[in-house]
């Protein structure tokens, strides 16, 4: 049976929407919202979506079902004035800085007080204004703009299954914050940043650097050079008006831009993400053939790399030790170019433009140093870049494109489609299975692991062994593979993760976005510009192959190791010790009983009181210290104890009074 | 030792008693905050990761309640009501008196040796004995000045005796 509706007069047809909202956004009426998200779960907080149902009365359009007969209407005098209302009451709650606020003229705040003809606020203003969070690398917190609205905290726990930030208090108090009121940096935030793309208004935001790039341009002893990753020339166009396109053109258009505000190379980080491919599809052969430390996990996405090191530390030997394309980028440049240039090491200046928040914090990861200096001295987002645009006064829809510099712009289709969720996978097959590199045809070899669902599952052939493949996006996704992994319900050979949806072209650093579609248009953009490639397989390229042989031999050598690999290591969530007994005496043993959660079900409790009893009841007590561990790292090898700088696996309260006694006679003897 | 042990001890057994089940959090808070007359923050951060919730989450909801607290209480807890009937009946000057006699500056609601914290509450349904006043559970009607202050000399003395 057909279902319809009335609105507004008009009789519509629906079928399967799950809201009002829905069918009415699809008969092309915009109805104002803050807090609706298709991605994320209803909330229905913001009540701007108010219709009227006859019958019924006023109701909310995002949290009400469509049912057959129902007559609606959705901008009577009532409902307009309504609305004035709500939105006077978020206006006298929020700073209304807008001329020095960064999302200004991209801010539903703004844009909907002026669809609504807001001409004046006739409540009190009761904002309260905190100091910036200013605590991490990627983002930048804001209160006092904040309008409740939930958005950021439904995707960090819905979608990234973080919930680096949460609601607290209630009533006037109310307020969107970290864990204790903290700040960011010590949350467990991955700075994916994609709170900040949700977010309506300038409360939450991606920190810019924008100040020093320009100072560092100024200087007349620094050379600046920048790169751009594949995923800008997809989006970029979105601010100028130029969405879509084969991102050749675009490209051309950025290159230009960025030579005209005086960086002295413009290069491109796909010839990066080429060598990330070569290195990487080398680790997964050695992997493959030693059957070491499978599945492979990607390491380019730097939220996921901090998840896994934050979240599962047992599975840090799983990521693949190649630095990202960024990092990689950031080594050869600051190992090459100061030759090139003529320049001394501390005369230049490297800058990535990225459409990333995350690559904000890896580019200040101390791994990613060396002696002391930083391989990647700044970090722009897709959005900077647009800003840097616009404050050099370029009017970029008419700039000639122009073409990148050598050696560091070449690049295979391999290396740019490494922006879209899938890529990564798609270039290392072209480079594992795949032995011709050229015609179009062949860039479509792999295409079935392209899609936009948040966790694929492909099965590839390599040779007689059928290789397993996931290609995930979203965090909450990888957190499921990992526990099938875990629990051995799901085995892989190599798994893909980008933390933001669609990869990296849905990125937070990337023009603010609301409808989904501009997702799959910046998708297609970097398949298109694959296609119009010479070479797809990234170890073709031949300046590649020349930084091979000009600087680190073979994929896998020991140079290459140096410039090309890094470490993780484990990271603390938060605090995650407390004191149970404090010794007297200093130089102590310090003893750790693990209560995270494995631990806990395998006996850390019983361990721990037996090593209370004995030492309250020894001579010991006062050169013995005990505390609780909420994780020591190794899962697999419950319950966990750990003595002096011993651990022990597998742990029994014998073993552990035996330990003790062992490093206690040790010390005595000292 | 013997208490921050059986105080930790006490949470795994609260956690184990409602089975690590996250949708008995206020349950688990509850009782641990029986146990340690508030909700220490590492304490929190424990039971997240337990119940595999964000701490954000945890905090949400201990912030939520007003019968939670993040911040040490004193061992007598002295409850004013300060509901639309007590509040007309002058509560505030019962306030005020507690926070002299205990030497509270403004914003310091708990004495330095952590013997009393003072609250006040919206109402405790007993509007027909305004000002309402609750030492310990116990419930005082019609109270004075006076009398508040009578009430915590009696409670001190018999402190000092202990």
């Amino acid at each position: 049976m057909e279902k319809y509706l009335t609105i507004n007069g008009r009789k519509v047809l629906f079928n399967g929407e799950k809201n009002l909202l829905e069918v009415i956004r699809k008969e092309n009426i915009e109805l104002p919202t803050f807090c609706y998200h298709s991605e994320l779960s209803v909330y229905g907080s913001c009540r701007l979506c108010m219709i009227e149902i006859e019958g019924r009365g006023i109701l909310p359009a995002c949290s009400t079902p469509p049912e057959n007969g129902m007559v609606i209407k959705t901008n009577t005098e009532q409902i307009i004035e309504l609305r004035k209302i709500i939105m006077e009451l978020f206006l006298a709650n929020h700073d209304g800085e807008c001329t020095t606020c960064g999302k200004s003229e991209t801010c539903q705040l703004q844009t909907l007080a002026r669809r609504l003809g807001i001409d004046e606020i006739r409540f009190k203003n009761v904002m309260h204004k905190e100091p910036k969070d200013l605590s991490t690398y990627s983002l930048v917190r804001e209160s006092g703009k904040c309008i409740l609205c939930g958005d950021c905290v439904r995707f960090c726990d819905e979608i990234q299954s973080v919930g680096a930030i949460g609601f607290a208090n209630r009533g006037q108090k109310f307020v969107i914050c970290p864990s204790f009121g903290n700040d960011l940096e010590s949350s467990g935030c991955v700075y994916c940043g994609q709170c900040a793309r949700v977010c309506p208004t300038g409360a939450i935001m991606p920190k810019s650097e924008i100040s020093y790039v320009w100072k560092a341009l100024s200087d007349p002893k620094k050379k600046v050079i920048v790169a751009i990753a594949p995923a800008v020339r997809a989006a970029i166009g979105e601010v100028f008006g130029l969405a879509g396109g084969n991102g050749t053109e675009i490209a051309g258009k950025i290159v230009a831009a960025l030579r005209s505000m005086g960086f002295a190379r413009v290069f491109d980080v796909s010839f990066a993400a080429d060598m990330t491919i070569v290195e990487e599809a080398n680790e997964f052969v050695e992997r493959l053939k030693n059957n070491m430390n499978m599945p492979q996990f990607t390491s380019c996405c730097p939220a996921w790399v901090k998840f896994i090191e934050q979240y599962y530390p047992d599975f840090i030997s799983n990521l693949s030790s190649c630095r990202s394309p960024q990092a990689m980028y950031g080594s050869v440049a600051k190992r090459i170019m100061p030759g090139i240039l003529k320049i001394p090491k501390e005369d230049l200046i490297v800058v990535s433009i990225m459409p990333c928040t995350a690559k904000k914090f890896e580019a200040r990861r101390p791994e990613l140093s060396k002696n002391g200096i930083l391989d990647i001295d700044y970090v722009l987002t897709t959005q900077e870049l647009a800003r840097m645009v616009e404050e050099a006064g370029l009017r970029f829809g008419e700039l000639e494109p122009s073409a990148f510099d050598m050696p560091l712009g070449f690049k295979t289709g391999g290396g740019i489609i490494f922006g879209n969720s899938g890529g990564v996978t798609e270039a290392v097959l072209r480079s594992v299975v795949n032995n011709n590199s050229y015609g179009t045809s062949e860039t479509e070899q792999f295409n079935f692991v392209r899609g936009e669902d948040g966790l694929r599952e492909v099965k590839v052939n390599l040779g007689d062994r059928k290789l397993r493949i996931a290609v995930v996006y979203g965090l909450k996704n990888a957190r499921k593979i990992l526990r099938d992994i875990k629990a051995d319900k799901s085995r892989y050979d190599f798994v893909e993760v980008m933390a933001c949806p669609g990869g990296c072209i849905g990125g937070a650093g990337q023009p603010v976005y609301k409808d989904l579609s501009v997702r799959k248009t910046r998708t297609e953009v970097l398949y298109k510009s694959d296609k119009t490639m010479e070479l797809h397989r990234p170890q073709d390229n031949p300046y590649v192959q020349k930084i091979y042989e000009d600087y680190l031999g073979k994929p896998g050598s020991c140079a290459a190791h140096e410039y090309l690999h890094t470490k993780y290591k484990y990271k603390k969530r938060f605090k995650e010790t407390f004191e149970i007994h404090k010794p007297a005496k200093e130089n102590s043993i310090k003893v750790s009983v693990c209560f995270g959660t494995g631990c806990m079900q395998k006996g850390s409790r019983e361990i721990l009181k037996h090593i209370v009893d004995f030492i309250k009841n020894g001579e010991c007590k006062d050169h013995v210290g005990i505390e609780v561990s909420i994780c020591l790292e190794r899962c697999f090898k419950g319950p966990v104890v750990k003595v002096a700088d011993q651990i022990l696996e597998y742990c029994t309260t014998k073993r552990a009074e035996e330990a003790i006694h062992e490093e206690l006679k040790k010390r005595l003897n000292m | 030792m013997e208490s921050d042990y059986g105080k930790f001890e006490a949470v795994c057994r609260i956690l184990e008693e409602n089975s690590f089940d996250k949708s008995k959090l206020i349950a688990i808070l509850q009782s641990v905050q029986e146990e340690y007359r508030y909700l220490p923050e590492d304490i929190l951060d424990f039971i997240a990761s337990s119940l595999k919730i964000s701490p954000a989450r945890v905090y949400g909801v201990a912030t939520f309640f007003a019968h939670f607290t993040l911040k040490p209480k004193g061992k007598h807890i002295i409850k004013v009501c300060d509901g639309i009937a007590c509040h007309v009946k002058k509560s505030d000057r019962l306030i005020d008196a507690v926070k002299n006699r205990l030497g509270l500056k403004e914003l310091e609601y708990s004495t330095k040796d952590m013997l009393f914290t003072i609250e006040t509450v919206s109402c405790l349904g007993a509007c027909g004995l305004a000002p309402v006043f609750l030492m310990d559970e116990e419930v005082h009607g019609q109270m004075t000045s006076d009398r508040v202050v009578k009430l915590i000399d009696k409670v001190m003395s018999q402190e000092e005796v202990k």
